[in-house]
């Protein structure tokens, strides 16, 4: 390998771009970030690579490398970032070799998978890489024929001189290339002009993911490894206060049972360095059933912990947080919800005069709506390879984030940064969950107590009950309609545990004069974490509800009243601050209702469903359509059009929005966690019910908008809205409106109200 | 000790034998493409070939494989051309890709007792795997095409 990623500059990077401090990176510039290295080859491999920016390496014989900067959890960054660099290299894609990068900040930029940033932040300084490399392999061919660079052209992978016939690889010219600075301000293509990007590439994975290659962190293994299990305390607000191991002990393989503090007293915790518990009953076998086995003849006492106190340096600045004690029930939970909804709330925007207007309202609509927490359920659990010696450590698993949780591991294994190596797998399945990086920690102090390297894993019980889960929300909706049915005034008011969903300047505000947003806050020690479009996936679901009842009291069809509130907001727009372009949104309604024949005769035999949302700079919108199929509502088929901007890999892209509706549809019907004294009630599949394929529609049609915008999200802002619609499919196939997730139990009867 | 066949080799094993297969392939085999999901049947992400039955790995135990044959998704063909895997290449199915090779086993499982099943049929039988990243439309599409290719 190439060793350019010197500490000084990583450490530099990571200060001046925030990253260390859990903070959102949206842009960075590929070339400020990188500094050319001073040995250009890799010398361990057999083949001779040389390195023409961080992305790309060469072998004289033309074998070409792309490196995926990003972590993989199914958004197929795989395959549609290195798409980037392809197109502006000039390669011929099918001839392009793919590797996951190392974690190198400084060559690879932030390297986080999470808010539906990868492509969008990777699009110009990829697309800058690719042209630098191809202008580099020019200047290196100028050089060696003695000609003007501007006389040669690059095409897939090849060099040439029209004029005297000359011709060359790339790889030919490789090794010079890699000594010529990197150019600065190069000239991209029109996007008009693309040939690789906006067109379909398969995954580059495929293969391997069809015949069960070790893709995944749970599949790795190393020489001498040990694999290790926490036994976490049976409730949210327990910690452990003795064990006895001596029946653990005597089991076959079992090597040690051990208590691991976590973090350290008073330990400042990045953003997204949360953990449930932090005193761990650690047991440490030979294989994993053996650890499984003997575990169950753990005697463990606990005690409630009490209230504790954590100091966070996370994205609001540095602040001391009270984590109350209590053993929560989720019944109680739902009755200090209620409580905390009648106080005086945190007025988090305000248009024109919103109390005049519900005072003189002649009809006030006011609906309350209420989500549980959720449960990310990767399908591959928690777990991660450590090997920690004295001097360094190797870290190898399934992470989203390797910037935000290499400054963890450096704090609790006092090892400076540049002496930690994270190499990032495969994740099965991500959806926020692996951004939280206590599971790195916990396996490097494992590590390096027994003095071997470790692989940890969670089961699936201590997977689904550790916490980090999606927060449970509530929230008051309130329309004030005038004598004429026009809407005058409208009033949101969130909470949740242990936060709020509320996005104040987010449609409906700025297209109605009298508006309000507030939000209140119950803090609790159960955990929470993003969870794919963190408080959009409850927005969506409750505001678009509450519109389309509000369009049924106005006497307006669902997406006309969208469409007229989003014309004022774009006309005449309410206040400033208005996150959402309304052309945007418009559009992406427009096109679900062509599409879906949304007021054609023939789809009357429907219960249909609308919504759309606006979230991570992109735009969605779903036409659901139920049927009612042995006197129970099902979803026969869905419509979804989305405006993401250009579309990188149109098929990977409808597979990933085809998976948001089914995401959607399963976590709207089934999805809950709910707690008793502080226990997770459910703890696997048989008791938290997960969509399956006997529930999933015949059709999923997906739609993008065509324009010539620089990508924007697209792994989150489909799932959002089809809990609206979902909701007000429901509606309309039973006559009943929907305002507590999940709506699965509520299914009875099947009764259409229209 | 315990004797298993497993993708056509023979291999002598001394575990204990009510270690459930999944382990033994992964922990003992190398067997990786067998995945743990739930622990107790409910994902399918373990499926493997049991005398030609799908089975859930993880909650068989080794001493039940033993004299049988087990197939894993390492021995489901020799190039990796099985229709199923085939067709999940063609429609470029996996997302995350961790629950695929359970769908795929699961699939091909399916599609030797019946050869042309319909979308019913499909959901019956592949209930039993979840797929997170809800690909399930593709995998339903899948199974359609290799029954196709099948026939060929």
């Amino acid at each position: 390998m190439s060793q350019t990623n010197n500490s000084v500059n990583r450490r530099t990077f990571l200060k001046s771009s925030a990253l260390a401090g859990g903070g959102l990176l949206l842009s960075f510039t590929f070339l400020s970030a990188f500094k050319k290295g001073e040995l250009p080859t890799d010398l361990e491999a057999e083949d001779q690579w040389y390195e023409i920016t961080g992305y790309i390496k060469i072998t004289p014989d033309n074998k070409i490398k792309i490196l995926n900067p990003n972590p993989e959890f199914g958004q197929n960054v795989m395959t549609s970032l290195p798409m980037i660099v392809a197109e502006e290299l000039e390669v011929d894609w099918d001839k392009i070799v793919v590797e996951m990068g190392p974690h190198d900040n400084v060559k690879l930029g932030p390297q986080f998978t999470g808010g539906s940033n990868s492509i969008r932040m990777y699009w110009k300084p990829l697309r800058e890489a690719g042209a630098a490399a191809r202008q580099m392999l020019l200047l290196a061919a100028a050089q060696t024929w003695n000609l003007p660079a501007d006389e040669l052209t690059a095409k897939a992978g090849m060099i040439y001189h029209e004029k005297s016939g000359k011709s060359g690889t790339y790889g030919e010219f490789a090794s010079k290339a890699a000594t010529i600075p990197i150019p600065k301000g190069m000239k991209l293509k029109d996007v008009k002009n693309l040939k690789l990007v906006r067109n379909s590439k398969k995954n580059v994975e495929g293969q391997k993911i069809v015949s069960g290659q070790p893709l995944f962190g749970i599949d790795f293994k190393q020489e001498g490894m040990l694999i290790a299990m926490i036994e976490h305390p049976p409730a949210f607000g327990m910690k452990l206060k003795s064990f006895d191991a001596t029946e653990v002990l005597k089991m076959p393989g079992i090597k040690d049972v051990f208590r691991q503090t976590l973090y350290a007293d008073g330990m400042e915790q990045g953003g997204f360095d949360t953990r449930s518990f932090n005193e761990l009953l650690v047991i440490v076998g030979k294989t994993t059933w053996e650890v499984m086995n003997a575990r169950k003849k753990l005697k463990a006492n606990w005690e409630p912990a009490g209230e504790t106190k954590d100091i966070i340096n996370g994205r609001g600045g540095k602040k001391e947080v009270i984590v109350p004690g209590k053993l929560e029930t989720t019944s109680e939970q739902r009755k200090l919800m209620q409580e905390y909804a009648n106080r005086p709330a945190q007025q988090l925007r305000k248009d024109g005069d919103p109390e005049t207007a519900f005072k003189n309202a002649a009809q006030i609509i006011e609906r309350t709506y209420n989500a549980p927490f959720l449960a990310h359920n990767c399908m591959e659990p928690m777990n991660f390879f450590a090997h920690v010696e004295a001097d360094k450590a190797l870290l190898v698993g399934p992470l989203q984030a390797p910037a935000w949780t290499e400054p963890l591991l450096s704090k609790v294994l006092g090892l400076p940064a540049d002496k930690i190596e994270i190499q990032m797998t495969r994740m099965g399945g991500g959806f926020g969950r692996r951004a939280y990086g206590h599971y790195l920690a916990e396996a490097a102090l494992i590590s390096k107590k027994v003095n071997a390297p470790v692989k940890l894993i969670y089961t699936r019980e201590d997977d689904m009950t550790y916490g980090i889960y999606r927060p449970m929300y509530t929230a008051t909706y309130r329309a004030a309609l005038d004598a004429n049915k026009n809407l005058i005034g409208f009033h949101v008011k969130g909470g949740g545990i242990p936060e709020h969903a509320i996005h104040a300047n987010r449609f409906p505000a700025g297209a109605i004069d009298n508006y309000l947003a507030e939000g209140w806050e119950i803090p609790s020690n159960i955990t929470i974490g993003a969870f794919r479009a963190p408080r959009s996936n409850f927005n969506a679901a409750a505001e678009q509800s509450f519109l389309d009842e509000v369009a049924e009291a106005m006497g307006k069809d669902p997406i006309d009243f969208r469409l007229e509130l989003l014309k004022r907001a774009k006309e005449n727009p309410v206040g400033k601050n208005k996150e959402y372009d309304a052309d945007r949104y418009a559009g992406v309604l427009n096109l679900v209702k062509e599409k879906s024949g949304w007021n054609m005769e023939e789809n009357k035999k429907y219960s249909r469903g609308v919504a759309a949302y606006f979230c991570h700079n992109s735009y969605a919108a779903h036409v659901i359509d139920f049927i009612n199929k042995d006197g129970k509502p099902t979803v026969e088929q869905v419509f979804s059009a989305i405006d993401c901007g250009i579309v990188v890999n149109p098929d990977a892209s409808t597979n990933m929005v085809q998976g948001a509706v089914v995401d959607g549809i399963g976590n709207a019907l089934y999805g809950s966690l709910t707690h008793k004294e502080g226990a997770a009630e459910q703890n696997n599949f048989h008791r938290y019910k997960m969509i399956r394929m006997n529930e999933t529609p015949k059709k999923i049609e997906v739609h993008f908008v065509q324009n010539d915008i620089d990508p924007t999200g697209l792994g989150e802002p489909p799932f959002p809205p089809v809990f609206g619609a979902v909701a007000n499919a429901l509606y309309r196939a039973t006559g009943k409106r929907y305002y507590d997730q999940p709506y699965g139990p509520q299914l009875n009867s099947a009764k259409r109200a229209f | 000790m315990i004797s298993l066949t497993i993708n056509n080799k023979s291999y002598n094993l001394d575990v204990d034998p009510a270690t459930p297969l999944l382990w033994v392939l992964r922990d003992h085999l190398d067997l990786v493409g067998t995945k743990y999901g739930c622990g107790m049947a409910q994902c399918g992400a373990c499926t493997v070939h049991l005398n030609g039955e799908a089975v859930r790995s993880c909650v068989t135990r080794v001493s039940q494989a033993a004299g049988k044959k087990v197939v894993t998704i390492e021995g489901l063909s020799e190039t990796n051309e099985h229709p199923v895997q085939k067709a999940w290449l063609e429609l470029d199915v996996a997302q995350c890709g961790y629950c695929q090779t359970g769908q795929i086993m699961s699939a091909a499982a399916l599609l030797r007792k019946n050869s042309n099943p319909t979308d019913k049929e499909i959901d019956a039988a592949m209930a039993g795997n979840i797929c997170r990243c809800g690909t399930y439309l593709r995998i339903r599409e899948a199974i359609h095409m290799a029954a196709e290719m099948g026939k060929g």
